[in-house]
């Protein structure tokens, strides 16, 4: 099965993006999913390009805006498999604020951060997670703010599905996706990327050597072994399912949309708007 | 015609005194106007109501009062000096003592209702007064009240306005009105209603004064109408959630005032470009920054016309009044969607907050469009067409992939940066406003056709700009007026039949005349003069009258 095209790409060559490419068409065909159930969505940045590249509908929104869009259109009809795609930039700078609470709303959506500790679009300043003392065109002396830990942060602010991936790791990665994408809630990865052309710092080989993948006898569900292993972030960086729990999603909570029949699909009753009238009468 | 006002302290229960008083004297048969004038604070400071009823359609408030129901002694002292000679003020007799003001009616409003078990039910012992000054009957009182409250307070409340009733005298005779069977509602709901019967599905917002009535109200009916509120986690979520939902398929609306509006104004753009069909309310208060938080202003329409980068057709509408803002939020999401555009609504605190009588809304008219159901052969999202509009199918529901874009992209909906395909596409979105100049609702004349005198204005002063005008003409003559509702584009047809040789006077609620500005910049025409006010506090007909006058016209 080979349902999903790709596209060429406005990425440079070597661009740690083409493998998050291929391993989310490889999950996405892995687990039968058909291009026109599936809707990409993202902000705006390298990362975010994502989807132009693939055979799915799309919606390329604003700067920090994927997930605000994303959740309501999941609302709308949660018949589509809803995926966002957007940088460190897009999701923990301009959309931090969104990050964190769709963390709190989880609307069953997946989120795909390409980390790759910089701003590529904009050409190579500091981003939420880049390193302290990391030299850059505007950092001249060096970032001299403390990098964010995403998968610390999602898990502080309760989300129940929490990974990391690494772009030079494929059959990991695509093991955490396919996971992700049928997680029932929001479910968060931040993948490490190299980015060929401005973080020299942060390359292939860093990452290739600080990665570490969780063995299979960690227990993704303790929460508290969860955050010591997402608090490592020294010599050897841990990856793969930090954390995942069961809870009930957005729309398992509302009234509304609890029993599975899309939004769009309710028909509103004939007498409703009679009813609401004769309130005010 | 009769004007009394409620006033006290925030938390002293004036809003449920207006609510049950309002109610009861439509079910009288009154025409029923109340506009309010609150701080913006919980507890303390100082708030009131002002409750102007009668036999007559009335669109104004009025500071003429006949009666003043003082919570407090603060009051009295603030409003005694607008009531009439012949008036009354009822209060609680620890407040003030009759030998004071022979105009006060002071009767143990707390006292009584401690006896009767329930402090809280003062406030009914003055509508049961109240009831009779008026000479009206308490046949409506049961089933009014348990309409507005719970079981268990029920009884206290009946009895207490059947003691304020036996405790006055009849001071005023009965009018005979006609409107026991029409709506009462603020602009706010009205709104909201307007939303349910255009079609809605989503709405998004972030708590913001004046505004949030309206998302309090859809969320209080939206089980059953079937709309999802959700409260976003700041503005600029709320409009983003409104396109995402939109795009799918749910036909959404995001609400706020100024603030909440600045916070919008990108995903304005990528509405437009996107064509992503949009409502956006704005229910304005004084700015600049938190100004006025729960006070009325006029002062967001240049903003409102210009807000984002970049260019791309929208529409924007101003409410008039609460029956406006019923049918111009249906007629907004139907413009949206036909167009796949964004279109502003322009509310305001004093529409927005305030309830009149409304003769039932007709939905029998409405026929809701919406999206293709599907396409044949190649789909191309954004194919350039003559009229400016695409097919808009919804993902997920067709078997074609439909994608949205916020830079420039092709026939697909690809990024491009193709010159070329640059000019096809704005001209192809900018042409979308042919059709869209084709059904602007002219605002409608007032008053006198041949008149000497126009009075230009827009939105909510509608009402009192009517009055006004009603007044004019029975004192002088040759008096007229053109309040827009529409607003931008700007209806000019009847603009330039009526603006020629006549002496023009914007009234306006903003500090600048911004309506005269985009008319001098729209048709060249200049306003001789303005009345302009933004103290926060909406002008009512007999100021507008005031100021006409002023000028030396008659």
């Amino acid at each position: 099965m080979d349902q999903f095209k790709t596209y060429e790409t406005a990425w440079c060559p070597g661009c740690g993006n083409f493998a998050i490419l291929n391993s989310l068409k490889k999950a996405l065909e892995e687990l039968g999913k058909s291009p026109e159930e599936v809707l990409m969505v993202a902000g705006i940045g390298q990362a975010a390009k994502t989807p132009q590249y693939l055979s799915a509908n799309s919606f390329c929104g604003l700067h920090g805006r994927a997930l605000p869009a994303a959740v309501a259109a999941k609302i709308a009809n949660e018949e589509l498999t809803v995926i966002v795609n957007s940088g460190d930039g897009d999701s923990y700078g301009e959309g931090g604020n969104h990050f964190i609470h769709n963390i709190r709303r989880n609307v069953n959506i997946t989120h795909f951060v390409h980390d790759n500790q910089i701003y590529g679009l904009t050409k190579g300043q500091a981003s939420p997670t880049t390193s302290e003392g990391h030299v850059t065109g505007v950092q001249t002396d060096g970032s001299k703010n403390n990098p964010l830990n995403p998968v610390l942060l999602a898990l502080a602010s309760g989300a129940g599905f929490v990974a990391r991936g690494f772009s030079g790791d494929q059959s990991q990665l695509v093991h955490i996706m396919k996971e992700a994408i049928l997680y029932p809630g929001y479910a968060f990865v931040d993948i490490f990327q190299p980015c060929i052309t401005f973080n020299k710092i942060n390359t292939f080989s860093y990452y290739k050597n600080i990665v570490s993948p969780l063995g299979e006898d960690y227990d993704p569900t303790d929460k508290q072994n969860a955050f010591k292993i997402s608090m490592e972030v020294g010599d050897k960086i841990p990856t793969g399912i930090l954390y995942r729990e069961e809870k009930l999603d957005f729309h398992k909570k509302h009234a509304l949309l609890r029993d599975g029949i899309p939004l769009i699909k309710q028909k509103t009753k004939k007498n409703v708007m009679e009813h609401l009238i004769k309130e005010f009468i | 015609m009769y004007n009394i006002l409620i006033g006290g302290a925030a938390g002293q229960g004036i809003d449920t005194t207006v609510a049950i008083l309002e109610k009861l004297l439509k079910y009288s048969g009154y025409y029923i106007y109340t506009t309010k004038d609150f701080m913006s604070r919980v507890r303390g400071g100082h708030n009131f109501a002002m409750l102007r009823f009668g036999m007559e359609e009335i669109t104004s408030h009025s500071r003429k009062l006949d009666g003043i129901i003082a919570l407090n002694y603060e009051t009295i002292n603030l409003h005694k000096d607008k009531l009439t000679s012949q008036g009354f003020i009822l209060c609680d007799s620890n407040i003030l003592k009759e030998e004071e003001d022979k105009r006060i009616l002071s009767i143990p409003m707390v006292g009584k209702a401690k006896e009767l078990g329930n402090a809280k039910a003062a406030g009914s012992i003055a509508v049961g007064a109240v009831l009779k000054l008026f000479h009206e009957s308490l046949d409506g009182v049961h089933s009014v009240l348990s309409s507005v409250m719970k079981k268990e307070i029920l009884d206290v409340n009946v009895r207490a306005i059947e003691a304020g009733f036996e405790s006055v005298e009849s001071k005023y005779p009965h009018l005979e009105g006609k409107f026991k069977d029409y709506m009462l509602i603020s602009g706010n709901k009205a709104l909201g209603l307007g939303a349910i019967a255009g079609g809605l599905k989503f709405y998004s917002a972030y708590p913001m004064s004046p505004s949030t009535g309206v998302m309090e109200y859809l969320a209080s009916v939206g089980n059953e109408a079937l709309v999802v509120v959700e409260q976003a986690e700041d503005e600029i979520a709320a409009v983003n959630m409104a396109l995402g939902a939109s795009y799918a398929g749910a036909r959404a609306m995001t609400g706020t005032s100024g603030g909440g509006f600045c916070l919008k104004v990108e995903a304005l753009g990528f509405s437009g470009i996107a064509e992503i069909p949009l409502v956006v309310v704005d229910v304005q208060r004084p700015g600049p920054a938190t100004g006025l938080p729960t006070r009325t202003e006029q002062s967001d329409l240049k903003f409102a016309i210009s807000a984002s980068q970049g260019e791309f057709p929208r529409m924007v509408i101003a409410l008039r009044n609460q029956e406006d803002a019923f049918y111009q939020t249906v007629r907004s999401l139907q413009l949206a969607e036909k167009y796949q555009i964004p279109v502003i609504l322009l509310s305001d605190q004093y529409l927005g907050d305030s309830i009149a009588s409304v003769k039932p809304f007709d939905v029998s008219g409405i026929t809701l469009n919406g999206p293709a159901e599907d396409a044949d052969g190649e789909y191309l999202r954004y194919r350039i067409t003559e009229d400016g509009i695409s097919k808009r199918l919804i993902p997920g529901v067709t078997k074609h992939l439909v994608s949205a874009d916020s830079d420039e992209h092709d026939e697909r909906g690809w990024i491009t940066e193709s010159a070329e395909v640059r000019n096809q596409m704005m001209d192809k979105r900018m042409r979308k406003l042919d059709g869209l100049m084709e059904e602007l609702l002219e605002p409608e004349l007032i008053g006198e056709e041949n008149c000497h005198t126009l009075l230009l204005g827009w939105g909510s002063t509608y009402g009192p700009i009517k009055e006004a005008i009603g007044t004019l003409n029975k004192k002088k003559g040759g008096f007229g007026a053109l309040v827009f509702g529409d607003i931008y584009p700007l209806p000019k047809k009847k603009l330039l039949k009526y603006a020629e040789n006549r002496n023009l006077i914007d009234v306006e609620q903003n500090a600048t005349g911004q309506l005269a500005s985009l008319i001098r910049e729209q048709t060249g025409i200049i306003c001789d003069r303005s009345i302009l006010k933004y103290d926060g506090r909406q002008i009512s007909g007999e100021e507008i009258v005031e100021e006409v006058m002023k000028g030396g016209l008659n």
